[in-house]
């Protein structure tokens, strides 16, 4: 048995890397993902890739924010040291909105960049796990398990009669630590 | 990228359902009005009304003209396919003019819809209703002045508005990059202009109904109001347009970015509505309180109603992404939002212009309401089929034909 973890497919053009993924899912041989040094258009719903949740995630942040704001305010404004301010009520709703939105801002920021960091394994001083280094350059890159997908030799043509300008064989999943 | 097979000649027929339904909304519109002032008592609330939608129905208008030079000037792509509705609400911008205007200067000289500072006495010094404050206005609220800034306001709105609806006609005939430089030469121009003057049309048209009474954020709060309302108007066109077989090369990412404006704008509107609010309740004035003291204590259901309408509608239902990609869902908002914007107007209008113990909600509201509706269905809809669907010599209509999100 091979120790030949994953196969790269690495093209120089993005037309030939939609054509490749095409032809790899019309052989039904299952894409573990594609790497890009740009966005490209289309290539999520070409992919089967879910949408982001990271909209809920900010929903959620911010209503935190929200939460934590008027509960503080209720607390230090009217239930531990109520203070007449100009004859209002001690929880004068709209005097706080504007620091109660703030914070649903700063909430919403903070936690959106957390999220990022984590759900990317990303973190200052953290070696980032790139599969090709050139993926982040000049190349486009169809990744594929091949452990799950035992027919090498067909993956090899398929890539390169796509237009793969070259097909690596990874023992490693990732070869950006050392 | 697919090639798609869309009919760019496709015109737009203006008959059956939508026009019988129009021309019995004005004559409601009519009866309300004759209604109106067949008793003398119900003059000014009548008057208020007018005034109310006549003010709407031209804002919504050149709220459409303003879309145009917006899309102009920022080179969007994404709206080309679409530009045919604002530009047909631009086409009816010299009618609502008219309308306004001739309800200003009615009010103003036959039933002194002004008549908080334009009363005979008020600048006198020795008479006995003499007022210092509208005394020191007076140099800017008078008669002339005043009508004068009302025609000239609108009158060259409506030039610009005509202007740009007239280059993209001559776009479809003769083709190439042209008329798109000029339109966007005038658009610079008009957006301009628009910024400096529309506060200054509502400080006149709106604030000027409780002339003791200012707040710098009206312009604004105004500006805000009329360019929502205008948006929701035309996604509201939009889709019926969809739901009645035209306009296929509109898609669901048209809609989403018409939904994004109406989300976005309805949160400024609700930012500059409180930004007003706010400062007035914390320094707690009473020159300043005046206005909401009024607005609180006689038109509370309709101050809550105002801001359910126009901020809670949009943040709750078009937050999500399908919800604004979806038809029925934008539609439905959007009725929302413009009902909401007739109520914002409502209780800026009423307290000023009406005194308590007239003022009210019946026959009179609802049908003056309906019949101006109506009538901008009927000429907006009048305008949409005089052209083809599609600018089809855009330089962006492409990329709105593929536009995708």
């Amino acid at each position: 048995m091979s120790n030949i973890k994953y196969i790269l497919g690495s093209f120089g053009d993005p037309d030939e890397m939609m054509h490749g993924i095409e032809k790899l899912q019309e052989n039904n041989i299952k894409i573990h993902d594609v790497y890009t040094p740009m966005p490209i258009h289309g290539i999520e719903a070409k992919l089967g890739v879910k949408r982001s949740r990271l909209d809920i995630a900010a929903f959620c942040f911010g209503i935190t924010g929200t939460m934590t704001m008027l509960s503080f305010v209720y607390y230090a404004a009217a239930w531990d040291w109520p203070v007449n301010i100009g004859g209002k009520p001690h929880f004068a709703l709209p005097d706080f909105i504007p620091i109660t939105f703030e914070l649903t801002i700063l909430f919403c920021a903070f936690g959106l960049v957390g999220s990022y960091y984590a759900s990317t394994h990303l973190f200052p001083g953290r070696a980032p796990r790139v599969m090709d280094l050139r993926a982040t350059d000049d190349r486009f890159i169809i990744a594929i398990d091949a452990k799950e997908n035992a027919e090498h030799s067909k993956i090899d043509g398929l890539l390169k009669d796509a237009g793969a300008l070259e097909v690596k064989y990874n023992e490693r999943k990732y070869i950006s630590y050392e | 990228m697919g090639t798609h097979n869309y009919n760019l000649t496709e015109q737009f027929e203006f008959t059956g359902k939508a026009k019988t339904l129009s021309v019995i909304a004005i004559v409601i519109g009519i009866a309300a009005i004759a209604f109106g002032f067949s008793n003398h008592e119900l003059h000014e609330r009548t008057f208020a009304n007018l005034l109310l939608m006549g003010y709407y129905f031209a804002c919504v208008c050149m709220s459409g003209a303003f879309f145009l030079a917006v899309q102009f000037v920022a080179q969007a792509g994404w709206s080309a396919a679409i530009l045919r509705v604002p530009q047909a609400m631009a086409k009816t911008l010299p009618i609502a003019v008219v309308i306004l205007i001739a309800i200003v200067g009615l009010g103003l000289y036959t039933h002194n819809l002004y008549h908080h500072w334009n009363a005979p006495g008020l600048t006198d010094k020795g008479a006995a209703n003499y007022d210092k404050i509208i005394d020191g206005k007076s140099p800017f609220l008078n008669v002339p002045f005043f009508m004068a800034r009302q025609v000239i306001f609108l009158g060259v709105y409506s030039f610009f508005a005509v202007l740009l609806s007239k280059l993209s006609a001559n776009e479809d005939l003769e083709g190439g990059l042209n008329s798109y430089r000029k339109s966007f030469k005038y658009s610079c121009i008009f957006l301009v202009i628009y910024g400096f003057t529309t506060p200054i049309f509502a400080f006149d048209t709106i604030m000027s109904l409780e002339a003791h009474w200012f707040s710098t954020m009206f312009g604004w709060y105004n500006f805000a109001a009329m360019w929502v309302s205008s948006l929701a108007t035309m996604a509201i066109i939009i889709i019926l347009l969809k739901k009645a077989g035209y306009m296929s090369f509109v898609n669901n990412s048209h809609l989403h970015n018409l939904g994004q404006f109406i989300f976005g704008f309805s949160i400024f509107w609700t930012y500059v509505w409180f930004a007003q609010f706010l400062l007035i309740y914390y320094a707690n004035m009473p020159e300043e309180t005046v206005y909401f003291y009024k607005r609180f204590e006689f038109y509370k259901i309709w101050f809550y109603l105002n801001l359910a309408l126009n901020f809670l509608s949009p943040v709750l239902l078009l937050m999500d992404r399908d919800n604004k990609r979806n038809e029925n869902t934008l539609l439905i908002v959007s009725i929302l939002v413009l009902l909401g914007h007739w109520v914002d107007y409502y209780q800026m209008i009423m307290p000023g212009a009406v005194e308590e113990g007239q003022n009210g909600f019946g026959f009179i509201e609802i049908g003056t309401a309906i019949g101006f509706v109506g009538l901008f269905t009927f000429t907006v809809l009048t305008a949409l089929s005089k052209k083809p669907l599609v600018a089809k010599n855009h330089p962006f209509l492409q990329e709105s034909l593929n536009h995708h999100l």
